[in-house]
């Protein structure tokens, strides 16, 4: 039982480390932008869909297709936002840009059927199936690696929004659109390049998610969007490091419930969600939400 | 924002017959004793000339909705194709639904993308409560409005948690409700598990079988739309959309938001309810992926945005257009993976050319083109009149 349970932690905290990242994307998407991506979940099972195909048709290595897949993604949600979010505007945008995402996702979804069929598929490599023994446990190894990766994605992250122009051009949009116009940022360069980032790290969470779940459809899309949207919406919107600490508190708890009850295991984040909304309507990390203009 | 939404608004109350409306709540305050503004005879000319043709008239919805009423009355008289009369049927329910999500959702502005779970606990009422109570043939249509008081109930806890959030958080709150009840339903005992629930088998003759159907989702939807355009008459109706423009203005006017969004989203409740009870019926099996199905609400959503958000006849024209075209290309392809990336693709193009729907977007056409019209009949009245007299009175209104 002991080992059960220092287990589900471990493997919580560091699949959480996944899970953060993918919702960190989702969150920064939403900051700048000010929209929600409910394609996010569907860009997760692409972004391993790619890698599965890099894998099995160029047997190239999972850490290595990376490379292709990274930017990939990165075009790919840069192609998005220039044809199906940019041109929506007015009173409605917020609902617009949702159901666009929403069909967006339904597309790809559709495709990936047509592709790929809904027999379940997974990523191997020899770290997906190698583990080390940790205390007295074992843990694999995929799940380190996933971790270090989301640790270097979030690395990267902070340096490009901390260390760079863009990156203060980027914080300058999330604060104030219009101040950010004012003073000559070019808000469509900013969001259509955070769409492309919020989407790119959607390839290293699809790699590791493709390789730590076991199998996955198009169709497992819903069950991850569903996840992201309460870990954001839990965090605060807006707030990549409550993002972070929620997606890692909340999978971890996730595993604990898992282990007597797996069934009912996904329901702890609606459950939480609900719970701390009905207290704290702005989530635990964000901002108390400024009337819209 | 503002002049966006006032030529939304007079496009589609022209579109409905309805009265008109104050077309910015922030001026004039909701349900108080505010004269009912922008009445279209204060801006045409004096009577009595072809200017004063109003720019609205009632006399074409009017009959419009009649011969509509009176064709699908007829359909199942004509076309006694199975096929035809379940499309009938499923159409039907659909226009009920789109006219109850546009009750809460159309008119207070708040996205719902989780009434699916309405839907549902309706569907799943019906079939666990005929099961129990041994109710068969006509009788479980007796259920319906209990299926319809069911959801209703349910709307109320959801409802106080989720309407103290806007916007986004709302949507994804709905979202993650509906998560719930499908994990709910794929689990409990009650519903069967992912096996699902049947519901009793109708006894009544073959060749008539989908009728009884046909007329009670009829009834339904003819009341959703009523209740549509009560609501949109009232000072409910008057207090929700001033929510919808600005809710804070709204409050600072008086408009206690919280019990009349919720009794917006209670009464979408019911009739969603009644809806799901009534297809679950007809479809003859409850299953958590079939009842919670996301496509469902989508389907919805789309089907308004369609037709004209917040609109009377938006809703109706949207499910009539896009439901059985749905059906059809269901029937028509081989896999269901290339009717969802058609349906993907149709949805964004309503969103990226049609954002406020096919009503308001023609509305604002036939606006434009008449006073394009009145424009030029005044300009040719001034051109006759500085011909006979070189002094020209004082410019009309229309200058």
């Amino acid at each position: 039982m002991a080992s059960e349970i220092g287990q589900a932690i471990a493997a919580g905290i560091l699949g959480g480390g996944v899970y953060a990242l993918m919702a960190a994307g989702l969150t920064l998407i939403f900051g700048v932008l000010d929209i929600i991506n409910v394609a996010q979940g569907i860009f997760v099972v692409l972004g391993a869909y790619l890698s599965y195909v890099l894998s099995v048709h160029l047997h190239l290595d999972l850490l290595l297709g990376l490379l292709i897949t990274v930017p990939a993604m990165f075009v790919i949600g840069l192609v998005i936002y220039w044809l199906f979010i940019r041109p929506l505007r007015g009173a409605e945008r917020t609902s617009m840009t949702l159901l666009a995402c929403f069909a967006v996702a339904l597309i790809i979804e559709g495709v990936l059927y047509q592709e790929f069929g809904s027999n379940y598929v997974s990523l191997n490599a020899w770290y997906t199936t190698a583990s080390v023994h940790v205390f007295d446990f074992y843990l694999a190894d995929i799940y380190l690696i996933g971790f270090g990766l989301a640790a270097i994605a979030f690395g990267a992250l902070y340096l490009i929004l901390y260390r760079t122009t863009f990156g203060r051009a980027v914080r300058a949009t999330m604060q104030n659109q219009v101040a950010a116009r004012l003073i000559g940022i070019d808000v469509n360069r900013v969001s259509a390049v955070t769409f492309g980032i919020g989407t790119a790290v959607t390839a290293i969470g699809g790699m590791v998610y493709g390789a730590i779940s076991g199998g996955f459809t198009p169709n497992s899309s819903y069950d991850l969007i569903s996840r992201l949207l309460a870990i954001v919406i839990l965090a605060g919107m807006g707030s990549i490091g409550g993002a972070l600490v929620t997606a890692i508190f909340m999978t971890t708890i996730e595993a604990l419930v898992d282990i007597w009850q797996p069934d009912w295991a996904v329901v702890v984040f609606y459950l939480a969600m609900v719970i701390i909304l009905t207290f704290r309507p702005a989530g635990l990390f964000g901002r108390r939400a400024v009337r819209a203009q | 924002m503002t002049s966006d939404r006032a030529a939304g608004e007079a496009a589609a109350s022209e579109q409905d017959g309805g009265r008109p409306v104050a077309p910015e709540p922030g001026t004039t305050a909701p349900g108080t004793t505010a004269p009912a503004t922008t009445a279209p005879a204060a801006v045409t000319p004096a009577a009595g000339t072809r200017h004063a043709r109003p720019l609205r008239s009632r006399s074409v919805p009017v009959a419009g909705v009649a011969v509509l009423i009176a064709v699908i009355a007829v359909f199942p008289l004509v076309f006694t194709n199975p096929t035809a009369t379940n499309f009938g049927v499923i159409t039907l329910i659909f226009v009920a639904v789109a006219a109850a999500w546009n009750i809460f959702s159309g008119f207070s502005g708040y996205l719902s993308l989780g009434h699916a779970v309405f839907y549902g606990t309706g569907a799943y009422f019906l079939v666990v409560a005929a099961k129990d109570w041994n109710l068969n043939g006509a009788d479980v249509f007796w259920l319906l409005p209990l299926a319809g008081a069911v959801a209703a109930l349910i709307a109320v806890p959801l409802g106080l948690v989720a309407l103290r959030v806007r916007r986004h958080t709302f949507v994804v709150i709905t979202i993650a409700f509906f998560f719930i009840a499908q994990l709910s339903a794929s689990n409990l005992a009650v519903t069967g598990g992912s096996s699902g629930v049947l519901a009793p088998i109708p006894n009544w003759a073959a060749a008539t079988f989908n009728n009884p159907f046909y007329y009670l989702a009829m009834l339904l939807a003819a009341a959703a739309v009523a209740l549509s355009v009560l609501i949109r008459r009232s000072r409910f109706g008057l207090q929700l959309r001033a929510i919808r423009d600005d809710e804070d203005r709204a409050a600072g006017l008086g408009v206690r938001a919280m019990p009349v969004k919720l009794a917006a989203l209670v009464l979408s409740a019911f009739i969603t309810g009644m809806a799901g009870a009534l297809w679950v019926y007809f479809i003859g099996q409850a299953v958590p992926q079939f009842v919670f199905d996301p496509l469902f609400d989508l389907a919805v959503v789309l089907m308004v945005f369609f037709g004209g958000l917040g609109t009377i006849a938006g809703p109706v024209l949207g499910a009539l257009i896009l439901e059985p075209t749905q059906l059809y290309l269901n029937l028509q392809e081989s896999n269901s993976y290339e009717s969802e990336i058609l349906f993907g693709a149709l949805f964004l193009v309503v969103i990226l050319f049609l954002p406020r729907g096919v009503l308001p977007t023609a509305g604002e056409w036939l606006t434009a083109g008449r006073i394009r019209r009145l424009r030029g009949d005044w300009l040719a009245w001034r051109a006759g009149r500085t011909a006979d007299r070189p002094v020209p009175p004082a410019a009309g209104n229309l200058s």
